[in-house]
């Protein structure tokens, strides 16, 4: 495997991968933010009157806050006017089966290792495939159906299944949430639904991959997955964005709904386009991630964050129910001007419920790398267990790393653990490594791949592979 | 083999390694020894190619090549093995990645294909019997909770794997209990062949009774002060060294 990986650092020379841009038609609408853009945008989706209206509530909300500005983070002022709301890959018809997806748009996800039919059969992964503000392509549909599990994408969930969409749509992350999900859910384009009935064992990984290509647009992609009764999922989820100068704005919402003694394993693995070794351009990523434990539930998230200019993310679990289960595992790694401010949120409600955290900072270059965390126990969440453990791996002298946790318990039974490292890849260890022959750019990909090594290997096996081959890829520059 | 030539070396501003000459030939042990703050860590440390020290004068010959001039891992890839007296911990890094990555490395520098999977394991497993080192650390992370024993035995199961044509061997038997040193030092002994060489930097006369060197050098500030075969080392177990000091000072 280090013969490969080698070979890719050579082929790629440590450059972005992703940044490539696709030449395809695409409609977009003018830039700028009003209830006549969000009309639009709904009209567009032929969306029903009650989720114009939604969207309606969310957008006045939002016109009354005001940027949070608590993170550790430099973000330079940004116009909601002058980005463009809604922008699609223009097709003649609907689709109703793969050869009728546009071959420029179908080699776009073939380039980035997502080929949307054969391999991923094989590799037994469906895909949602969501290119700027729409799913382009849903695949392995009929196959899930036959267990009556629903996976499509939003847009077409809220017209085919309204019931569940107006039950669960904003019962995690409410408009009033904050200002991102507020803006969110205002002007969300696309995304993916997933719906996974009473009882039933997904026989397959879930997929969405989110593809920015447009200039000057806003992604805000919506994701909603429930686990009903007893039910099981895994989730994967991976983004990429072209090499441009300019900042693009992506603000998803994900919610997760954990019903009684069901279980969801959802994994991201974001490489956004981070932008170059000056700071030019990048995704500035303001996310919203939220799961709902009832009781029995278990909700378990692992990230991989190795993109974007600006990382603003918080995967959190409410443990609502008793004897729920949450869990974080998460690798950030910021290079260059990267900034992250990424932790959880672990909501203690119900009794005997039980939390894990474990966090990989890894700042290099000039970035700067926070973990934020809180973990709350509520006065009836008697017998609550929370283990904390936050570390911070330094690779030259020039970059940051922080830790901001918060433990807020109002229960005396609650039991609490918290541990933090931080530490530097030694000299000694560099020395140790190239004695042996190994390079040092190899043996920095080495001991980063070490030190999360408890994190990706929650990942399912061909996203640890990836994940790995792009901490080392990202590392890139940083050493020497 | 390996020809070293008044070679001067030191860490800031402070010489270490005042002239040093050593001959090593295919086939042939040789010892060091000296009292401590001689800087036989530190020759071992500059052959390496460790970049804290700077080599000011002098030349090092390492089959042909002027090895002053080779990056640390080239050093390392053309068969010069240092065993540390001191290993560090790589956590999360199994020795069995750690070793694949660098024996791989090794056959690369040769032109030679990577080893698969089945053949490593193979190659491990016939490794490891040498030290007889518990099959099951090679699935643990590198020197991660170690006890000082296994560290050392880790040295000379890399070394194994590697097959260096000249193995620098660092206080290899420090904190060693007797046992643990009987197998180090025979398993060190099964791997000399006519076509490598070893050098052991040693304080003990007992590591020798395993490995019996072709020649014991004395370093003392920063110089070999005498040569001689494997009856010195017998000669300073029993008198010290201060009967060559005092004749050097």
């Amino acid at each position: 495997m280090a013969e490969k990986d080698k070979d890719l650092l050579d082929n790629i020379d440590g450059e972005y991968k992703y940044g490539f841009t696709t030449d395809i038609e695409t409609e977009t609408i003018a830039r700028g933010l009003n209830e006549d853009v969000i009309r639009l945008i709904s009209a567009k989706k032929e969306e029903p009157e009650w989720m114009l209206e939604r969207r309606l509530k969310a957008f006045r909300h939002w016109q009354t806050m005001t940027l949070p500005t608590w993170a550790h983070l430099d973000i330079p002022e940004i116009d909601f006017q002058d980005i463009i709301y809604y922008a699609a890959p223009k097709q003649r018809k609907k689709l109703g089966s793969m050869d009728e997806v546009d071959p420029e748009l179908k080699r776009t996800f073939d380039k980035l290792g997502i080929p949307l039919e054969e391999q991923m059969a094989l590799a037994g992964v469906a895909v949602d495939a969501v290119m700027d503000s729409v799913s382009v392509k849903t695949t392995f549909r009929e196959t899930l159906a036959e267990k009556d599990i629903i996976f499509c994408s939003i847009s077409e969930a809220i017209r085919e299944y309204p019931d569940l969409v107006k039950k669960y749509l904003g019962s995690v992350v409410p408009h009033t949430d904050n200002f991102y999900a507020a803006l969110n859910a205002a002007v969300f384009s696309d995304g993916s639904f997933c719906y996974i009935p009473k009882g039933v064992r997904c026989p397959m990984e879930l997929s969405t991959y989110f593809r920015i290509n447009a200039e000057g647009t806003g992604q805000f992609e919506r994701t909603l997955l429930v686990a009903d009764e007893g039910a099981y999922v895994s989730y994967l989820e991976g983004c990429t964005a072209p090499r441009r100068d300019e900042n693009q704005l992506h603000a998803a919402v994900v919610e997760i709904v954990v019903e009684k003694d069901a279980e969801v394993k959802y994994s991201t693995v974001q490489n956004w386009y981070p932008g170059d070794k000056e700071g030019r351009g990048g995704i500035y990523n303001f996310v919203t991630k939220r799961g709902l434990c009832r009781e029995g539930g278990h909700l378990s998230w692992t990230q991989v964050e190795t993109g974007s200019a600006i990382t603003w993310k918080y995967p959190s679990c409410v443990l609502l129910g008793d004897n729920s289960v949450g869990e974080f595992y998460s690798v950030a790694m910021t290079n260059n001007y990267q900034q992250a401010d990424t932790g959880t949120k672990m909501i203690h409600i119900g009794r005997n419920t039980r939390s894990r955290i474990v966090s990989k900072g890894i700042s290099a270059g000039k970035s700067q790398n926070a973990y934020r965390g809180l973990v709350r126990v509520a006065k009836g969440a008697d017998n609550a267990r929370n283990y904390s453990q936050c570390d911070s791996l330094l690779i030259g002298d020039k970059c940051g790393a922080h830790t901001f946790p918060e433990i807020d318990s109002h229960n005396p039974t609650a039991v609490l653990e918290h541990e933090a490292t931080t530490s530097k890849i030694s000299e000694e260890q560099l020395f140790y490594c190239n004695q042996r022959g190994l390079s040092t750019e190899d043996a920095v990909g080495l001991i980063v791949n070490g030190y999360a090594r408890e994190v990706i290997a929650k990942l399912p096996m061909e996203f640890a592979v990836e994940a790995q081959k792009l901490l080392a890829l990202s590392l890139e520059g940083s050493v020497g | 083999m390996l020809s070293v030539k008044n070679l001067h070396a030191s860490i800031g501003d402070k010489e270490i390694l005042r002239g040093i000459n050593l001959e090593v030939r295919a086939g042939e042990v040789h010892a060091i020894m000296g009292p401590n703050g001689s800087g036989k860590s530190t020759l071992a440390s500059v052959l390496a190619g460790n970049e804290k020290f700077t080599v000011t004068e002098g030349s090092v010959e390492f089959m042909g090549q002027n090895l002053l001039d080779l990056s640390i891992e080239d050093r390392a890839r053309m068969g010069l093995f240092l065993g540390f007296q001191y290993p560090v911990e790589i956590p999360g890094v199994t020795m069995a990645n750690f070793m694949k990555m660098a024996v791989n490395e090794q056959r690369k520098f040769r032109g030679e294909d990577p080893l698969t999977a089945g053949e490593f394991l193979r190659l491990m497993r016939e490794k490891s019997a040498i030290v007889e080192l518990d099959s099951k650390l090679t699935s643990r992370a590198v020197n991660e909770g170690f006890s000082g024993g296994e560290k050392k035995k880790n040295e000379i199961f890399q070394m194994a794997m590697l097959d260096p044509k000249l193995a620098v061997l660092d206080e290899t038997d420090s904190g060693l209990d007797i046992d643990a040193l009987r197998v180090v030092a025979t398993g060190v002994t099964k791997l000399h062949t006519e076509e490598n060489a070893t050098v052991v930097i040693t304080h003990y006369q007992r590591l020798l009774d395993y490995i019996v060197p072709d020649y014991v050098h004395v370093l003392y500030k920063g110089q070999i002060i005498y040569s001689g075969d494997k009856t010195l080392a017998l000669k300073l177990e029993k008198e010290g060294y201060d009967w060559l000091i005092s004749k050097e000072e």
